[in-house]
Order: structure tokens, then C-alpha cells, then sequence
């Protein structure tokens, strides 16, 4: 078969722009088989694989292309399957464009393959086609505790679950999920998508208690103690979310992106029979640059506000995966480059615009990006009723202040080893955004898996003693 | 799912309910919150614990019928089910060294107040209590405040019952006459609480304050909770939900309470009419 060398990626089908904002359904369709079939035929199948080192799981990309091309989408799903546990999450949500299509050999003269649109498409295929549920493996006998259900703690117990073991995952919400539910829009990540692989982890045997805050509700030494767990991967997320200190940011009309997301993400508070409120703004400002300030800036736009982004920095630096740029400039969102907010002006306790200040890039700085800064006298305001922070979180405290011998860094992560994720107390493990502080979702996956191994090396330890 | 094994009306507004929550009765301590979620469709709900009982593995609760939530929760009924409940949360009072305190409670506060105000008697401390309502009709936890305390002022706003007055009418008379407290912990509405500061303030009597704010998930992740605490961003579900008042900000916290006003006031008028409806 000679390959495909159209230098452009087959077009993603997406829900036209002027017809999703006004809805929450998913933006990109997928592909159909021909397309995902004319799109692997792209793929020269380098001897080197350079995609699988950009990978943080280390996907075998040209065999499972490989066999898209021959149109056999179960065995493509087989191989995925063996390093990452929800490959329909990470085709949705990876930023593909820094990953495995980074080191993509067709990127340099042309577009790389769409790796993520042929996972998410493989994935797609698989829950479509194969009924077959994941089977009970036969129990070791051995415990182990994952606190949060999040994609580090979901990945955590899927993969110690297929060893046999007796998994229970505790999650403080009353749905499992963690930031894929509360935080990542329904029209980005379904969410029935997430409850399948919930379901799918059930079905393996994993113990899912809702309604159950550790360090709250049970402290690990509990888990450890009296309920006979034997090891604890500790997956809890990031935390508070940070603001500016600016003046205005506790006015009414002001959110955290955490919490705009959560009252319509986990609460559904875009349908009207929701019980739970939110002040649907007229005119939203959006302050941040990553992801989240995307989800939050197009679920404003879905609840019928104009919304602006205003961030630091250029169209360049912003953080977010480009393809949510994208679809969020399609959809007529508003982006303000190069401006900071200095503060938030009221009226009667409620938003009524926002006064900002143009920046310039100037020298890098610790993290590498231009370090921008301040134009003299180049104030101005921007009006709004809804101003939404998206900038940032900082780690949960309530862990690390109720579980003696857990030490965390600077920032307040949990101190792992890399090679195992064990923290600094024996028999705990931890991985995600509790570690790292905000990352992604497929970052969290990756050390949920290397978190998974070294309990399983711990415990068959344990049992030849 | 978590049972309501126990429920009584403590006046027409104010329902007391016992709900099967072991793991959470386990650990609840005074001044400490639970989330709940009464169906699938539900809100979250931050209610602060009213009482609990570790051996029957039930935590109590008491709410004001305010809005759509608590509407619903209160056509629940004994044997019913409500669908989430989740806690201890927050941090729970601090009661260690205290000699004599004077516990402050308004209104449906007074049902928080009451498990503080007997920590306090149990571990054997002088409690002043000042309780207060709007009329005689509102009053609650009379008997039990009597029991857990050492003085008792109940106030009345209309005079129907007890004194006629505010809370801080006695507060002050108690100060005075040379009472000392090592501390003044005030539970109710925000405006009581912002008085009852403004009371201590000049004599620097510690005064701690149980903030009830608008939040969602109650673990540190939102951020709705937020309050200006000493200058600084607080978050009541993990910083409190008791602060010190002479720092908190009680202006800008009434000013957030009302952040969803107009939404609770419809989402109650429909909620009432559908019960309104099923009764017919």
C-alpha cells in the first residue's frame, strides 16, 4: 500500500460554529471508518517510531495504525489498550500537538498524522462495536485504597484490578470521575464517555464509595489501621483555585473557573431543570490562557454571553491545546493578548467592568516564556457583568494536614520518587495534579500506571517474605 | 443512599432530622458541616452539624425551609432516603482552655450553637447562653440550651417571649457586670454576628464567628466559599467555617449571599406550587 502523502490531515467533522455555541453537545463528530482508514494511510510506519517517545505512556502508534490501515479497528483498540487505560478520554483531550504529533516525521513538511483523531476514533469503534465487558480477574487477595476518581486514580485502580487486586476507590463528590466530570465540558468529553470507563472498572471488581472525603470522612492511617488496606495511591487533584489579590475579585458576578465549571459540568446547571444556579453573564471575561479558561470562556458562550479572553502574554505562549483555540475563536470568542488586570469595578456589589493594562513581552523568565510586563500609561476597561479567574490552582490542603509523615514540596505537592510515585511515607503512593500541580489529564494517567507497578512490585514483595 | 430514621418539627419553618451516616457520625465534632444532595437532580446543600450520635451511627440536622432544597428535603420523611451525605467537614470549634464562654445563637443558628454550647459543659467550662428569635413561635432548643448551660438569656425581637431585644442587649449587660469570658463564639445570621463583634471589639473578648457562605463541593476545589478574612482570601469548608470575627469582612459576605437571590426566590415559588399541585 503506498501511503497517502497529502501533506493536511483529514479535516476533524466538527458541529458547525454558529450551531454549537448555542449547545452542549460534542463540537468534533470523529471520524468515519474511511476517513480514520485514508488518514492511518498517512502514516510512513518509521522504523524509529519518534511518536511513541513523545507519548507519556508510550502508545505503540504505527502498530495500532498500522492496523487501521488494514481495517482491523479491534486489534488498533488491543494495542492502544496495553499502555493507555481510556483512550477515548486522551483522543479527546491530550495536546497531541506538543506529544506524539510533536515528533511526527510527516509535521515537517506538512501536518503529522492525526494521532489523537485515529485513537479517539479506534476508541470510538470499540465501544461502539465490542458488547464485551472487562471480566473479574481472579483476587490475590491483597487490598489497596485509591483516593480520588480522577484520570490518575481511575488509572491506578484499573491497572491493579486486571493484577487481581482488591481495589477501593473513595471519591469526596457524589460522582466518580474527579476533573473529567466536574471540570471538562460535556461538548469536549461526553460524559457518558467517563461513565463507561467507570462502569468498565465495576466490572473489574474496583469498589467505588462516593460521598467519602479522606483525610474527612477516614484518614489514612484508618485505611491502613483498621479497614487492612495495604497500600494507598493518594490521586485527589489539584486544589484551591488561585485569584489575583486585585481589587473586585469577591464581587457578585466573579468565579473561579473551578467553580463555573463544577455548577455546570458535575451540576448541569446549563439545564434549566437543574437546581443548582449560575449567573448566566451578558458579558464574560475570561483572565487565563490555558484549557481551563478555553472550557470556561465556550460554556460561557453556550449560556449566551459575549466573552472575551484576556491573557498576559501572545497568542503564542497561550498554554492551552490548540485545537480549543481554535474551535474557541471559531465560535466567536474574543481573545485580548498582552493585557493584565489590575482590578474589578462595581456597582451595587455586582461586576461592571474590568480595568486592565496592556503589557509588553520583554526577557524569559524561570519558566522560559517571555516575562511580560507593564506598558506605562496604557490602562483601560473593559466592560462586564461576569468575570471568571482561570489561573491556576493551588494543592488541597486536607490530606497532607491529616496524614502524619506525608511531606510535600514549596508548592504544597506531595513528594514523590519518580521511578515509583511512593511518597515519603511507606506504603503511600501518589500521582496527578496532587503532585504536580495543575498538568494533564494523560500526565496523571502515566503516573497512576508507574504508581500501579511499584504497588504491585511492594506487595508481591511483601508475600515472599 | 442515607435513611432519615428520625424527623420532628421544631417550629413552622425548622425541621430537625437524624440521618443514618455511621462514617460520618464517626468523626463529626461541633462547629464541623455536611454536604448533602436530597435526588439526582439535587443541589449540594452545606449544612452545619447539629448533633450526633457515634452509636446509632446518625448525625442530626437542622434546617430552615429557605428555598427549593430544603423544601424538598423537608417532604422527606421517616424511612425516606435522601441521596448524598457527605462529611465531616471543615474544621470543628476549638474548645481546649477555655474557662468561660458566652455562646451567641440566632435563629436557626441556635441549632449549631447547641453542640458547641454543651462541648463546652461537658468538658466542663462556664457557658453564659444568649439565644435569640424573631417571635415567640420561632423559638427552638430552649430545654436543651438550659440544660447545657450555666446562664440562659432567650431574646425576643417582638417581646412575645423571654426578653424583648437583640442579642447583644445581654451580651453587653453581662460584660458590664464584670463578666469575663475567655471567649464569645457567635452562630446565626450575618448581621447578628457582625453586631455581636462590634460588641466584643472594644473589650477584646476573643470572638469567633461560624461563616456559612454559598459552596459546592466543600473540599477545597471551588472556590465559591471564599471570604475576606484579615485582608486574605479564606475559604470557609477547609480554612473554617470559624473564623475570627473581629477580622472577617461581614459587609462583603452579606453582599456574596446574595449572589443568587432572584434564582433561589423562583426555584422556591415553583417548588412550592408543584407540592401545591401533588396535594391537590
Amino acid at each position: 500500500m503506498a501511503a497517502n502523502m497529502n501533506p493536511k490531515k483529514n479535516p476533524m467533522p466538527t458541529q458547525a460554529p454558529e450551531v454549537r455555541c448555542h449547545n452542549f453537545q460534542e463540537v468534533a463528530t470523529g471520524y468515519s471508518e474511511e476517513t480514520a482508514m485514508d488518514e492511518a494511510m498517512r502514516c510512513l510506519g518509521c522504523k524509529n517510531m519518534p511518536c511513541v517517545s513523545g507519548c507519556p505512556v508510550n502508545i505503540h502508534i504505527p502498530a495500532f495504525i498500522d492496523k487501521i490501515k488494514q481495517g482491523d479497528f479491534e486489534a488498533a483498540y488491543q494495542i492502544i489498550s496495553k499502555s493507555s487505560s481510556f483512550p477515548a478520554v486522551c483522543g479527546r483531550v491530550c495536546p497531541q500537538e506538543t506529544q506524539c504529533e510533536a515528533k511526527c516525521v510527516r509535521g515537517i513538511k506538512g501536518e503529522p498524522v492525526g494521532i489523537g483523531r485515529l485513537e479517539r476514533f479506534v476508541a470510538d469503534w470499540h465501544r461502539e462495536h465490542v458488547a464485551a465487558k472487562p471480566v473479574k480477574p481472579a483476587s490475590n487477595g491483597h487490598k489497596v485504597a485509591v483516593i480520588g476518581s480522577g484520570p490518575s486514580g481511575l488509572t491506578c485502580a484499573g491497572d491493579l484490578a486486571k493484577m487481581g487486586y482488591q481495589v477501593t476507590v473513595f471519591e469526596a463528590l457524589h460522582l466518580a470521575g474527579g476533573v473529567l466530570v466536574y471540570g471538562i465540558p460535556e461538548f469536549r468529553l461526553p460524559k457518558k464517555i467517563v461513565q463507561q470507563e467507570v462502569d468498565n472498572l465495576k466490572a473489574l471488581g474496583v469498589d467505588l464509595e462516593t460521598n467519602v472525603v479522606v483525610g474527612k470522612t477516614i484518614t489514612i492511617d484508618e485505611l491502613f489501621e483498621e479497614m487492612g488496606f495495604e497500600a494507598v495511591f493518594i490521586g485527589s487533584g489539584a486544589g484551591l483555585p488561585r485569584f489575583m489579590n486585585i481589587p473586585g475579585e469577591s464581587l457578585n458576578g466573579v468565579y473561579s473557573a473551578n467553580e463555573f465549571l463544577t455548577r455546570n459540568n458535575l451540576m448541569k446547571a446549563y439545564n434549566d431543570g437543574s437546581a443548582t444556579p449560575v449567573f448566566r453573564g451578558r458579558k464574560t471575561v475570561v483572565v487565563g490562557g490555558g484549557n481551563v479558561a478555553m472550557d470556561a470562556a465556550r460554556t460561557a458562550k453556550r449560556l449566551g454571553a459575549d466573552v472575551t479572553v484576556v491573557y498576559r502574554r501572545t497568542e503564542h505562549e497561550l498554554p492551552a491545546r490548540r485545537e480549543e483555540v481554535e474551535h474557541a475563536m471559531e465560535e466567536g470568542i474574543a481573545f485580548k493578548f498582552l493585557t493584565n488586570p489590575l482590578r474589578i469595578d462595581g456597582e451595587n456589589g455586582w461586576v461592571k467592568s474590568i480595568h486592565c493594562q496592556q503589557m509588553k513581552l520583554s526577557e524569559p523568565d524561570a519558566s522560559g516564556r517571555a516575562r511580560p510586563v507593564p506598558v506605562e500609561g496604557s490602562e483601560f476597561d473593559v466592560e462586564a457583568d461576569c468575570v471568571i479567574m482561570s489561573i491556576g490552582t493551588s494543592p488541597n490542603p486536607l490530606i497532607k494536614s491529616t496524614t502524619k509523615g506525608l511531606e510535600v514540596n514549596r508548592h504544597g505537592g506531595i513528594i514523590v520518587q519518580e521511578e515509583t510515585g511512593e511518597t515519603t511515607r511507606k506504603g503511600v503512593y501518589a500521582g496527578g495534579d496532587a503532585v504536580t500541580g495543575a498538568a494533564t489529564v494523560i500526565l496523571a494517567m502515566g503516573a497512576g500506571k508507574t504508581a500501579a507497578k511499584a504497588i504491585d512490585a511492594q506487595l508481591r514483595g511483601t508475600c515472599a517474605e | 443512599m442515607y435513611r432519615i430514621v428520625q424527623k420532628k418539627s421544631l417550629n413552622p419553618t425548622v425541621t430537625m432530622m437524624e440521618i443514618s451516616a455511621p462514617l460520618v457520625a464517626r468523626k463529626a465534632e461541633p462547629g464541623q458541616f455536611i454536604i448533602l444532595r436530597v435526588d439526582e437532580n439535587g443541589e449540594r446543600i452545606p449544612l452545619t452539624i447539629a448533633g450526633y450520635d457515634r452509636q446509632a451511627g446518625t448525625v442530626r440536622i437542622i434546617f430552615q425551609i429557605v428555598g427549593a432544597t430544603t423544601a424538598e428535603l423537608n417532604q422527606k420523611n421517616v424511612g425516606d432516603s435522601i441521596a448524598d451525605f457527605v462529611g465531616p467537614l471543615g474544621k470543628a470549634t476549638e474548645v481546649e482552655g477555655r474557662k468561660s464562654v458566652c455562646i451567641v445563637g440566632g435563629g436557626v443558628g441556635c441549632a449549631i450553637a447547641l453542640p458547641v454550647a454543651q462541648k463546652f459543659h461537658e468538658l466542663g467550662c462556664r457557658v453564659h447562653a444568649i439565644i435569640g428569635f424573631r417571635t415567640k413561635d420561632l423559638v427552638i432548643l430552649e430545654d436543651e440550651f438550659r440544660a447545657a448551660s450555666d446562664a440562659l438569656d432567650i431574646m425576643t425581637d417582638d417581646g412575645s417571649y423571654g426578653r424583648k431585644g437583640v442579642v447583644t442587649q445581654p451580651l453587653q449587660e453581662a460584660i458590664d457586670a464584670g463578666q469575663k469570658f475567655d471567649e464569645v463564639i457567635a452562630i446565626g445570621p450575618l448581621i447578628m454576628m457582625k453586631f455581636v463583634v462590634k460588641t466584643t471589639r472594644p473589650y477584646e473578648i476573643p470572638t469567633t464567628v461560624s461563616m456559612n457562605p454559598i459552596m459546592i463541593d466543600g473540599t477545597g476545589m471551588c472556590g465559591g466559599c471564599r471570604l475576606s478574612v484579615g485582608g486574605e482570601t479564606k475559604f470557609a469548608c477547609v480554612d473554617g467555617p470559624d473564623f475570627d470575627g473581629f477580622a472577617v469582612d461581614f459587609d462583603q459576605a452579606m453582599q456574596r449571599g446574595k449572589m443568587y437571590t432572584d434564582f433561589e426566590r423562583h426555584a422556591y415559588e415553583e417548588t412550592c406550587n408543584l407540592f401545591k399541585k401533588e396535594v391537590q
